[in-house]
């Protein structure tokens, strides 16, 4: 009996010194960080090389960046870590991401970790048009990072050859109708060899519609992502206009137009104009043999593009440590330095005013104009269409605008129809 | 006493696949037939059993419906070409021709590739205006056509895709069981004046009849379970006509989180292919001559 009292003391005294020195070694907060990489160049590298320069300046954090892949991937990843209890403590995932990972209580809104004033000041800094993507129910949820917004990029050569000035890309859809009229070109059998413009309508065409819509003065649904608006008569009309560009002007190619063929369809000369995010500026820039320019979105009832791209996030399973570690290190990243830096590498909308006005983004613009279009887009910019079920609602949506292009609905119908989808979709969230 | 030792034998020499079998295969489709009747766990509500309600909102699914026919048309579209094909191939390349080994060579190459990589070279020949086929249309004095972006084109546009990529795959089996086939055979053949066609239907076909149904229960199995090129190239549009079982699956378990409407997917794919094997196993393999 003795011998075992003994040996509990000894075993007890062990293990009271192994916590000790734990906690006097201070053992790094470990960090792990899932990133997407969705646009060209060596992203890995920055991201690491930034990690690297992050832990040298904090040496009490021990940040593991994670390649998770495409966005999808990411998501797909980060929600099935969260199942396995096993999530990361932070991640860029996208915007329109924030209900899907609310609903799956996988986040905690920033509101836990800002304290300070100068967290206030830091939180205010970031565009309006990216935090609209970023808060609701009064909370923010994401710290915008990697951004983007909806351009259009036009053939400055092909301008020129059709009588048209280079230096003034179309402004409203009239003039963007009757630019393609003119930029649209056929061959002796009446086969087009030139269209006027397009629009892409694979995968994820509510994103490049989202744009119209706006210009026709609405927007798809209401902040709190319990409402869409699919079947309003200015959602429609957008999409008419759009078909007539396809079935009535024949100037935008038929059928579903790719997503990722587009820019080359750009390079190649088979079309004059395209929409596309402003992340492929720096591809565009490399591939095009011709003078390009880069244009707003024209109006309707005014200007307008939805936002995309990623934000930041803090997972819920973590601990206070760990939360304030990533923190730190969200916000050590959206520096405007940094912010200007990670513009200008990838091609991404620097989020936040004052990142534009530090001398390397001023030196960047001087010598590349095209790239403040987008930053003087984002005041008519307005969130990406995001609600409760996310890829579910948008997926009606998708679905609708490729049977009305694809010519088995009118645009009335085929939204009527989405419109109905959604509704049942989004029942239980009201 | 040695009878139970042998089969005590048997047993232990089996147990290691079984293992692996029942770890990996049958205790898989038993969990997923149980979460099939319960609802998906959210945040706030954890799962419930909520019965055949996933099987009744499956029967009111328009997109399932739509995905099942579009499986059934591309399994029909693709099954029999590929075979078909690839058996042609293998006729082709087993005689005594000046470079065979290259023609083999080139014929296999599709199954080699990755299947990604696969459907990222056919988006470019099937893009619209400058694409492969719409240059030779061009050249040819026909218009051009957005094959993948039509809702009448898209699918047999991707059952091409599934054609050449499995015929090199399946020609290899048979090619394998055409050398291993007795030369004699011919020779006798040759002295009784039996023409080259009826020597292949009364012969060659017969004997390649276990390899037919070999190849046949892979095309099957691929043709459900083979949607990689469908997330490169249509991601399922134009609306929903691309859609196969398994893609609709993916995207209901990994986009939008409903995994428990996606077991009760899983369990109809599971039931279909249950059933064929049966058929195959059952009916066919009596109907097959081994030798």
């Amino acid at each position: 009996m003795k011998v075992f009292a003994k040996a509990g003391a000894w075993f007890l005294g062990v293990v009271l010194a192994v916590v000790a020195g734990l906690a006097s070694a201070q053992t790094p907060v470990e960090v792990p960080f899932f990133y997407p990489v969705a646009v060209g160049g060596p992203i890995t590298k920055i991201i690491d090389g930034l990690a690297a320069d992050f832990e040298k300046e904090n040496p009490g954090i021990k940040l593991k960046p994670i390649y998770s892949g495409s966005y999808q991937e990411s998501i797909a990843k980060a929600l099935t870590a969260v199942k396995s209890g096993d999530p990361p403590v932070t991640s860029i995932l996208l915007s329109t991401d924030m209900f899907t990972l609310i609903d799956e209580d996988a986040i905690v809104p920033f509101d836990e970790v800002i304290k300070t004033s100068d967290d206030r000041k830091w939180l205010a800094s970031f565009y309006p048009a990216f935090m609209e993507n970023s808060q609701t129910g009064g909370k923010t949820w994401g710290i915008p990072f990697q951004r983007s917004t909806v351009v259009l990029f036009y053939n400055k050569d092909a301008f020129k050859e059709a009588g048209l000035d280079p230096g003034k890309p179309p402004a409203t859809w009239t003039q963007m109708r009757e630019y393609a009229q003119k930029l649209t070109k056929r061959d002796a059998s009446g086969n087009v060899t030139q269209w006027g413009v397009q629009i892409p309508s694979s995968g994820f065409p509510y994103w490049l519609f989202q744009g119209l819509v706006i210009e026709n003065g609405t927007n798809l649904m209401n902040q709190a992502g319990t409402q869409v608006y699919y079947d309003k008569p200015e959602v429609v009309g957008a999409l008419q206009y759009w078909l007539d560009l396809v079935n009535k002007y024949k100037v935008h190619p038929p059928g579903i137009v790719e997503w990722g063929t587009t820019p080359k369809d750009f390079f190649e000369r088979k079309v004059a104009m395209m929409w596309t995010t402003t992340g492929n500026l720096t591809n565009v820039k490399n591939n095009a043999k011709f003078d390009f320019g880069v244009a707003m979105l024209p109006a309707e009832k005014r200007r307008g593009s939805p936002t995309g791209g990623g934000n930041f996030y803090i997972f819920k399973k973590s601990t206070p440590a760990q939360r304030e570690a990533a923190f730190k290190f969200i916000k050590w990243m959206t520096t405007p330095e940094r912010a200007a830096q990670w513009g200008i590498d990838t091609g991404y909308v620097a989020v936040r005013a004052d990142a534009w006005d530090t001398p390397a983004m001023k030196k960047y613009v001087e010598g590349f104009p095209a790239a403040a279009v987008a930053r003087d887009q984002l005041p008519f910019a307005k969130a990406e269409l995001s609600t409760h079920d996310n890829q579910r609602v948008t997926k009606a949506l998708n679905d609708g605008l490729q049977a009305a292009l694809t010519g088995t609905k009118s645009a009335a119908q085929a939204m009527k129809d989405a419109q109905r989808e959604a509704d049942r979709l989004l029942r239980s969230y009201k | 006493m040695t009878r139970t030792r042998e089969w005590l034998y048997a047993w232990l020499l089996l147990l290691p696949a079984a293992t692996l079998l029942a770890l990996f295969t049958h205790y898989p489709a038993i969990a997923n037939l149980w979460h099939s009747f319960l609802s998906t766990p959210k945040a706030n509500r954890p799962a419930k059993f909520i019965g055949l309600d996933n099987y009744r909102a499956l029967v009111d699914d328009p997109v399932f419906w739509q995905a099942l026919t579009n499986n059934l048309w591309y399994a029909l579209g693709t099954i029999p070409l590929s075979i078909a094909l690839a058996l042609l191939m293998a006729l082709w390349v087993n005689q005594r021709l000046p470079g065979r080994g290259f023609l083999r060579l080139a014929y296999f190459t599709p199954t080699v590739l990755p299947m990604i990589a696969v459907a990222n070279i056919w988006l470019f020949f099937y893009t619209p205006g400058y694409g492969l086929f719409d240059q030779i249309a061009g050249a040819l004095g026909f218009g051009h056509h957005n094959w993948l972006g039509s809702q009448s084109t898209a699918l047999p546009a991707l059952m091409i895709v599934t054609i050449w990529k499995e015929a090199g795959f399946f020609m290899i089996f048979y090619l394998a069981a055409l050398q291993s086939m007795s030369p004699h055979l011919a020779e006798a053949a040759a002295i009784e004046g039996a023409s080259r066609r009826y020597f292949f239907w009364r012969v060659t076909f017969p004997l390649l009849m276990p390899t037919t149904l070999f190849v046949l229960v892979n095309a099957v199995i691929n043709a459900f379970r083979l949607v990689d090129h469908i997330v490169v190239m249509t991601r399922g549009g134009p609306d929903n006509a691309t859609a196969l079982l398994l893609y609709y699956i993916f995207e209901i378990g990994f986009r939008f989180w409903d995994s428990s409407y996606a077991a009760a997917l899983t369990m109809v794919l599971l039931v279909l292919l249950g059933a064929v094997a049966l058929f195959q196993f059952f009916f066919l393999e009596r109907r097959t001559h081994y030798q």
